[in-house]
Order: C-alpha cells, then sequence, then structure tokens
C-alpha cells in the first residue's frame, strides 16, 4: 500500500484497528525486558541508584520533544496542504506529549532532590523545558477553545510553529549556559560518555516509550477520527431536527 | 547505604511513571468505547455520514442530500 493512501482517513482507521493490538503486546513486551536491564543495572559511580531514575527521565525528554516535532510537522501539514490527517495527527500528539514532559519534570525533580539537593533550580534546561510543558497546555487549550475543529487546527499549528523555537534552545541549553544540569551524554560527538552497562538498559527503556508513544498516537489518533464522525453525525441529527 | 538513603525517591519515579502512563492508557481506551458507543448510537437512529448509507429519506430530504457518497471527510 502507497505511504500517500494512509491519509485517508477511513484506510487509517482499518490499519488502525489492525496495528493497536500488536503494538500494545510490543510496547508490553519492551517494558517488560527494559525494565528488568534497568533493575539489573549497576549502581552509578557517582549517583548511585538513583541513576535508575534516568532510565524514566532521559526517554520521557526525549518523547516530550519527539511528540512536538510531529505536532510541527503536522501543522505544516496543516496549514499547507489543510490535510483532515494532520489535524488529527497534531490534536491526538498534544496530551501525549504534554504527559510525557511532565513525567520528564516530575523524575527530574525527584532526581535532583537526592543529587542536586533541591527538587527545582531556574536553571536553562529545567526552565526550557517547563515552559515546552506550559505550550502543550496552551495548544490543548486551543483545541478546546475554538469549536469548529479546521479553525481550531489552523490556530494551534500557527501557535506549535511558533512553539518549536524551544525546541532547540531545550536541546542546547545545557551548551549555551552554564547550567546545573548536565550536558549531551548520548548522543554526542564522539561517541556516548556513558557506560554500556548503564547506556544498554537506557537505550532499551527509550525503546520501550517509544513504542508505547506511537501506539499511543495511533489510538488517540483513532479517536479523534471517530469523535469528527460523531460531530457530523450530531451536525446531521441537529439539521433534521431544525 | 546511598541506595537505600534515596530508594524512596527512585520509587516515587517509578510510581508517577506508571499513573501518568496508566491515566494516557485510560484515557485513550475509554474514550475510543465512548466514540464507538456514541457513533452506534447515531448510526442506529438512522444517521450515516454518507447519503447512500442513511436509513431512511427523512434524514436525506432533510439535509438535501443526493444518492452521491460524500467525500471522504476526517
Amino acid at each position: 500500500m502507497p505511504l500517500i493512501d494512509l491519509a485517508n482517513p477511513s484506510r487509517f482507521l482499518k490499519l488502525a484497528d489492525s496495528t493497536i493490538p500488536w503494538l500494545s503486546g510490543l510496547t508490553v513486551l519492551a517494558f517488560a525486558f527494559g525494565i528488568e536491564q534497568a533493575m539489573l543495572a549497576p549502581e552509578d559511580y557517582q549517583q548511585g541508584a538513583t541513576v535508575k531514575i534516568m532510565f524514566l527521565h532521559v526517554p520521557s525528554a526525549w518523547l516530550g520533544m519527539l511528540a512536538w516535532g510531529v505536532m510541527t510537522v503536522a501543522a505544516l501539514g496543516t496549514l499547507v496542504w489543510r490535510h483532515p490527517l494532520a489535524d488529527v495527527t497534531a490534536k491526538a500528539a498534544a496530551p501525549i506529549g504534554a504527559a510525557f514532559t511532565l513525567l520528564c519534570l516530575i523524575t527530574g525533580s525527584l532526581w535532583g532532590r537526592p543529587e542536586w539537593g533541591t527538587y527545582w533550580v531556574w536553571d536553562a534546561r529545567l526552565t526550557s523545558e517547563l515552559i515546552l510543558f506550559l505550550l502543550y497546555l496552551a495548544v490543548i487549550a486551543l483545541w478546546h477553545t475554538v469549536d469548529d475543529p479546521s479553525r481550531a487546527a489552523r490556530a494551534a499549528a500557527i501557535l506549535t510553529l511558533v512553539g518549536a523555537i524551544d525546541l532547540p534552545i531545550v536541546k542546547f541549553s545545557v551548551d549555551w549556559w552554564n547550567t546545573l544540569h548536565q550536558g549531551s551524554s548520548v548522543f554526542r560527538i564522539g561517541g556516548s560518555t556513558i557506560d554500556p552497562s548503564i547506556l544498554t538498559p537506557l537505550l532499551t527503556m527509550a525503546g520501550a516509550f517509544t513504542l508505547l508513544f506511537v501506539t499511543l498516537l495511533v489510538a488517540a489518533m483513532r479517536n479523534e477520527i471517530l469523535r469528527r464522525r460523531v460531530r457530523t453525525l450530531h451536525l446531521l441529527q441537529a439539521s433534521a431536527v431544525s | 547505604m546511598e541506595a537505600t538513603a534515596h530508594i524512596d525517591f527512585i520509587a516515587a519515579a517509578y510510581a508517577a511513571a506508571v499513573i501518568v502512563v496508566g491515566v494516557l492508557v485510560a484515557w485513550v481506551t475509554l474514550d475510543y468505547r465512548a466514540q464507538r458507543r456514541t457513533l452506534a448510537d447515531l448510526e442506529s437512529q438512522g444517521f450515516a455520514r454518507r447519503p447512500s448509507l442513511r436509513g431512511d429519506g427523512a434524514i436525506g430530504a432533510a439535509t438535501g442530500t443526493s444518492k452521491q457518497p460524500a467525500k471522504e471527510q476526517a
């Protein structure tokens, strides 16, 4: 099936119905393997056992940014091609991205207290991540404020494109400013600085979280398509009554 | 010793992850059921997105729809 055919909502629904059970099963297996790896990982020579929080914190941070990246591409689809599936993707991704960003902030605070001696500092990385979370809330609020889905989609798309400025700020904040947050240690020029005994469970958990993200996104997109069909039928019902 | 001192922070982080993921899974599952149920209720009343699938002529007449299937919409 050509990829463009999936842009048809009916075909997407059929594909979602057949793939969601498989994606869910794969996600459960990936998490079972990832959590086992995380529990068996050795303690870090500096962080001790709190390194296990990193197996949640780092994937959550990546997915918080990935979701906004998906929304940014979808926003272009909305504004340039006005494709309804782009609107659906953007709306479905927002709450999932918000949840992962919130989890990143919570787990970061819980790691910061024993390691830094504080739950929160107004550090560039932490502040830009908090701004990303607030941007998610703003987009979600915008979707719920405008009644007409296509108008809401255009407004949300503009906010999403403006908010995308925060993504490089989050990523490079540790390089641009002197921050308490550590610099990049996984994907960096010259290779990762993390020992394989900790890097392997981290990447395994990142894989599991990514599978969870894809599963939730496909499921939420299916719900959004159904919601729009319900809306269409409610409008038909209202016009039939009047 | 260090691990014992910080186990509450580790447990809290994993509990937060379980709660956040649990809420997301519950949200998509319950929302799916609600949309499916509402869609089935509306379709059982004779409302359909495509005019050719509608149950009776009243709705088609009310909306002035033709027998030509409507352009696919989300």
